[in-house]
């Protein structure tokens, strides 16, 4: 294997002495230089200049176009978003708007109920005195009725009475003021 | 040696040896340059080489991966067009984090050059098809490296003093040096400016060099120890799979190496841009 190798390079120095340079390095040939120098300009100079004149403004422009696009959605999400805070404030200004509104219908309502419930109390009452005062004026009425019969059947009970014990007619106003004298 | 090899092609069949012979060419036959149409500009010669070649399918390449990925423009970018994208923003933040954002005007130049160095560097890795491709790694070759490594440094020069007028020179006199210690500094610095282009291109050079030449002499140790056959052959496991590790360390080195030109570029662009912020 050494020896293999030991032979591979002397075979190779011996290619090299016998090529076309003059020995050594490929790269030291300096006749070569020019074509090579020449080449580089060659296609360096095409490469530069389709780079310049149509690669990199192409990508360069689409780098840019995609930058402001996503910058300008970006813009347009913020606008958005200001749109729809806003319409959240408005709702919830209409929200509040309706909450009050409600509160002072429902106040009014209370009033007026109240008002109205309050009328028909009066009013019941109104009646319900009326009815009690009538009420009074009966019993009293029954009441001085019945003693007027009470009196009568005094007075008619005392005159037989007195007709019995002493078979003697009592005048009427006699009987009355006795009977009242009684009575008191 | 010739016995060796009488030994060798008497033992072993016709597909191994001719691989052995082919191995035997030895791992600096990769760098060779072989001219495939001679042309001259006056008393130049710049004949199209397998050097050029390679050039022109990095290139090639380059150009349609790119023109590939941009054709859609699309909102929402397919596969292609996000590793283009990615690329972008890759070496737009590193011009972007170097210079700052006046530095943008080199970003075109940057990015010619990271993906110019990084497709021959790539390109570079991949495997020959024996009777039909022969790789080449035009980053292996010092003349190229420099070549791209001066036009780096040429420029930061031009738009120093343009920028700046003389007062670029204020780049070899940093501030707060005692005044006895300033000649010193400026050679100091001045010397140090020079070595940018020479370390720039012997950086990229001597990486591409010394792993592709790792890479042959595992490559060929594989090919070696087959031959011998038997139970020696077995043991060719593991300089083949030594052979797939540097395989996968040269692809990290060739963006590493790419990344580390272009950064260095901007750095000293950097230079060029704001004067005296360093």
């Amino acid at each position: 294997m050494l020896h293999l190798a030991m032979a591979a390079a002397d075979a190779a120095a011996e290619s090299a002495n016998g090529s076309e340079s003059s020995g050594g390095l490929p790269q030291m040939d300096f006749s070569t230089y020019p074509s090579q120098i020449f080449w580089l300009a060659v296609t360096f100079g095409a490469l530069y200049w389709v780079m310049s004149s149509a690669i990199l403004p192409r990508l360069g422009g689409a780098i840019e176009d995609r930058r402001d696009r996503i910058a300008d959605d970006l813009d347009q999400a913020a606008e958005f978003r200001r749109e729809a805070e806003e319409a959240e404030k408005a709702y919830e200004a209409a929200l509040a708007d309706a909450r009050a509104k409600a509160q002072s219908i429902a106040a009014e309502t209370r009033a007026e109920v109240e008002a109205e419930v309050d009328a028909m109390q009066a009013e019941a009452d109104e009646r319900a005195a009326a009815d009690v005062a009538a009420a009074e004026v009966r019993i009293s009425e029954m009441k001085s009725k019945a003693m007027e019969n009470v009196r009568e059947a005094a007075a008619d009970v005392a005159r037989e009475i007195v007709g019995t014990l002493i078979d003697e007619r009592p005048t009427d106003e006699a009987v009355a003021s006795a009977v009242g004298r009684a009575i008191q | 040696m010739t016995t060796a090899l009488n030994i060798l092609s008497s033992t072993m069949g016709g597909l191994l040896e001719r691989l052995l012979r082919h191995q035997l060419a030895g791992p600096m036959e990769q760098f060779e340059i072989h001219r495939y149409v001679p042309l001259s500009l006056g008393a130049i010669d710049v004949s199209f080489t397998n050097s050029s070649l390679w050039m022109v399918v990095a290139t090639g390449l380059a150009a349609l991966f790119f023109f590939s990925a941009t054709r859609s423009r699309a909102l929402i970018p397919g596969r292609l067009q996000s590793v283009a994208e990615l690329t972008y923003d890759f070496v737009a933040d590193m011009v972007r984090g170097a210079i700052g954002q006046e530095g943008m005007k080199f970003f075109p130049f940057v990015f010619t050059l990271f993906i110019y160095i990084l497709l021959a560097n790539l390109l570079g890795l991949t495997p020959s098809i024996p009777g039909l491709t022969h790789t080449f790694t035009t980053t292996s070759h010092i003349a190229v490296t420099f070549g791209l490594a001066m036009l780096s440094i040429s420029i930061v020069i031009v738009y120093g003093f343009y920028k700046n007028g003389l007062g670029f020179l204020k780049l070899f006199v940093p501030s707060g040096v005692p005044p006895w210690l300033l000649p010193l500094i400026v050679l100091i610095e001045f010397v140090s400016f020079l070595s940018r282009p020479l370390s720039l291109a012997i950086r990229l050079f001597a990486n591409m060099l010394a792993g592709h030449i790792i890479l042959k002499v595992f490559a060929g140790f594989i090919i070696s120890l087959l031959g011998a056959g038997g139970v020696v052959g077995a043991i060719a496991i593991f300089p083949f799979l030594g052979t797939v590790a540097i395989t996968m360390l040269e692809l990290l080195v060739a963006f590493l190496q790419a990344y580390v030109f272009a950064i260095l570029t901007c750095i000293y662009l950097n230079d060029a841009v704001n004067v005296g912020h360093h």
